[in-house]
């Protein structure tokens, strides 16, 4: 555990610097002291403004929502209008998008993502390809939203068009294929929006499968379980806490997820259950909106903005915890 | 006579076989669901491959040297290119590391050094971490709202402030574990020696735990450089210099690539959309390549 010694030497160095006289060590003059009030004090400040800025925020919003939300009050959330002209504001179908879009995102995502947290932990591969892999998924997580939503106009919805044309065409009486896709829709955005969530399900859940200790599997080995027994009555349950706040989080960046929705669901005003329709998300709703608003429409959409950071603020924090449990749990000694 | 009873129980006993059978459904159960999510993965990677291999084919196509000095074309115009959204980005990006790379290293040195266990400190904590779920639209809203209503007009720092307050969390986080990795004996030795806490932390802990915040300030500046919803309604876009006619036109709209992109992906003309996928293979390679500059920096440390 020693340190490096050109370590040692870059610390006692600029140590010793400061060092008059004889002695190696002195003690600090008024001056340093002085100093050491000053900083202290300025990290103090801005420490306590990361609180300050956060409250900032959902007062600024909500003040500016603020005279809306007496107008409309309840009947916003409830109501599917959204006509400017007649001033008649319902995010109802936004709201549903919202979800719909990412409960779809979850499931896929989730199977996903979970299937290569396995995948890459279980020893199925030698570790250098399990590099690899890894990297290649967190790629994913680097490429920006707005190139995924070009790929997905001029890619993915090309690609899906014909198979979806084939499910409409046999299987329509099923609700959830009972339209038609003729371009942006629900299903490609929930597909991209898979791809996006994807990379924060797959990190989360194998850190969390990593920290199941060894001899529980060992265990289950020796008992004679086979590879898929151990994984699914053993360490799957022990690492549940934490793979529920993986999708947990995952679902607060879907929910709040904006331009590959924007450029691929469609944007209309519609409740549908269908996957090949179009829809309308809060946070698409808000980049389409925005640019051009008057000031009217601007308490409006800033109503519509404090429903989208309720919902993602709730989503979060309840993550959040879930996975400080899941550490706690796992830390707290193997009882 | 025990032991012979013994060994005749340990006979009748099923044995589980070390051999691996495929008639046993037990064993056809594990191969199929190693199959299975082995094939999730592959399938997983597919995205990213069909993405790059677009990128290239359709933006590499169009890349030329007129697309980084030229501006944006109107309508119906061939050519022309999109100088001034790299440096809108580049400027947004720059104004966002100045606001949030000082206040989260400053906010972090409070967390990790001065008070980690005080009440203030974990509120803080708690904050940042809210922060890093904070949607990016509506880090947009909110600077629409503190920046582009107060002084009446769409702006390069109004669109900054918007993407500092997505980096904050990531710049002050990896700063606060970076400074807890540091050893307690290289601080407890300058303080035996007379330094101040100050002093400790501007002489041994700054120092030593550089390379780690530096690739979280990278990481910041990766994510915020792709960001489009934040952008938006903030900086909105451009179509001329930022410098224009030999004026500095800081308070006025301020174009950016990832805006281009989005903008230019919805219009009918064959060339804005080539535009579109040069800018994206643009965009991507300047994220990739902080990314790769974040992860070197960290990896020179171990």
């Amino acid at each position: 555990m020693a340190l490096p010694a050109t370590e040692r030497e870059a610390a006692f160095g600029s140590v010793r610097e400061m060092a008059t006289g004889a002695s190696i060590s002195t003690p600090p003059s008024s001056l340093d002291i002085f100093a050491d009030r000053v900083f202290r004090g300025l990290t103090l400040i801005f420490a306590g403004l990361t609180i300050v800025l956060v409250l900032y925020i959902v007062l600024e919003i909500g003040g500016k929502a603020a005279p809306a939300m007496q107008k409309y009050g309840l009947s916003f959330i409830a109501s599917t209008t959204w006509d400017v002209n007649k001033a008649r504001f319902g995010v109802l179908p936004e709201i549903w998008g919202t979800l719909y879009s990412s409960v779809l995102a979850l499931v896929l995502g989730g199977f996903f993502g979970i299937s290569i947290a396995i995948f890459l932990t279980q020893d199925f591969l030698p570790p250098k390809l399990e590099v690899i892999f890894k990297n290649i998924v967190e790629l994913l997580a680097a490429i920006p939203s707005v190139v995924y939503g070009l790929w997905g106009i001029f890619v993915l919805i090309p690609t899906i068009r014909p198979v979806a044309d084939w499910v409409h065409q046999h299987f329509g009486w099923i609700p959830f294929f009972s339209t038609s896709l003729s371009g942006p829709g629900m299903l490609p955005a929930a597909l991209v929006l898979t791809i996006m969530v994807l990379p924060t399900i797959s990190a989360i859940s194998r850190d969390a499968l990593s920290a199941v200790p060894p001899r529980l599997k060992e265990a289950a080995f020796g008992m004679g379980a086979t590879r898929w027994e151990a994984i699914l009555r053993v360490i799957l349950p022990t690492a549940s806490t934490g793979i529920l706040g993986a999708l947990m989080l995952g679902f607060g960046r879907a929910l709040g997820e904006t331009m590959a929705l924007a450029m691929l669901v469609g944007n209309s005003n519609q409740l549908s259950i269908s996957l090949f329709s179009p829809a309308n998300t809060l946070a698409a709703l808000l980049a389409l909106n925005f640019p051009e608003a008057d000031k009217r429409q601007e308490q409006v959409l800033m109503y519509a903005a404090v429903l989208l950071l309720a919902i993602t603020l709730l989503v979060n924090i309840c993550g959040a915890a879930v996975l400080r449990r899941a550490t706690v749990r796992l830390s707290g000694g193997g009882k | 006579m025990r032991s012979t009873e013994g060994s005749q129980a340990a006979d009748k006993v099923d044995l589980p076989s070390l051999d691996r059978s495929y008639h046993d459904p037990r064993g056809v159960l594990s191969t199929l669901l190693s199959v299975l999510t082995g094939a999730a993965t592959v399938v997983a990677c597919i995205p990213l491959f069909s993405v790059l291999i677009m990128l290239f084919w359709r933006g590499g196509a169009r890349l030329s040297w007129q697309l980084f000095v030229e501006l944006p074309p109107t309508a119906f115009e061939e050519g022309g290119g999109f100088g001034n959204a790299i440096v809108g980005t580049l400027v947004m990006v720059g104004i966002a590391a100045l606001i949030s790379v000082p206040f989260g290293i400053l906010a972090a040195v409070f967390l990790a050094e001065f008070g980690p266990d005080s009440k203030l400190a974990s509120g803080a904590r708690f904050c940042a971490k809210t922060l890093t779920g904070l949607p990016s639209i509506l880090a947009g809203v909110f600077a629409y709202a503190a920046v582009v209503m107060v002084t009446g007009t769409y702006s390069a720092p109004a669109g900054g402030v918007a993407l500092a307050l997505l980096m904050l969390p990531t710049v002050l986080l990896t700063a606060e574990e970076a400074m807890k990795m540091v050893p307690v004996r290289m601080k407890e030795a300058a303080v035996g020696m007379g330094c101040t806490r100050s002093q400790v932390i501007w002489k041994v802990v700054l120092p030593t735990a550089l390379p780690s915040i530096l690739t979280g300030v990278m990481l910041a500046v990766a994510r915020a450089s792709g960001e489009t919803a934040p952008l938006l309604f903030t900086a909105l876009f451009s179509n001329y210099w930022l410098i224009q006619d030999g004026h500095l036109g800081l308070m006025e709209p301020t174009a950016s690539l990832a805006v281009l992109i989005y903008n230019f992906s919805g219009m009918p003309f064959e060339n804005q959309i080539e535009m579109a996928w040069a800018a994206a293979l643009v965009l991507v390679l300047l994220v990739l390549v902080i990314n790769i500059i974040g992860q070197l920096l960290s990896r020179q440390r171990v």
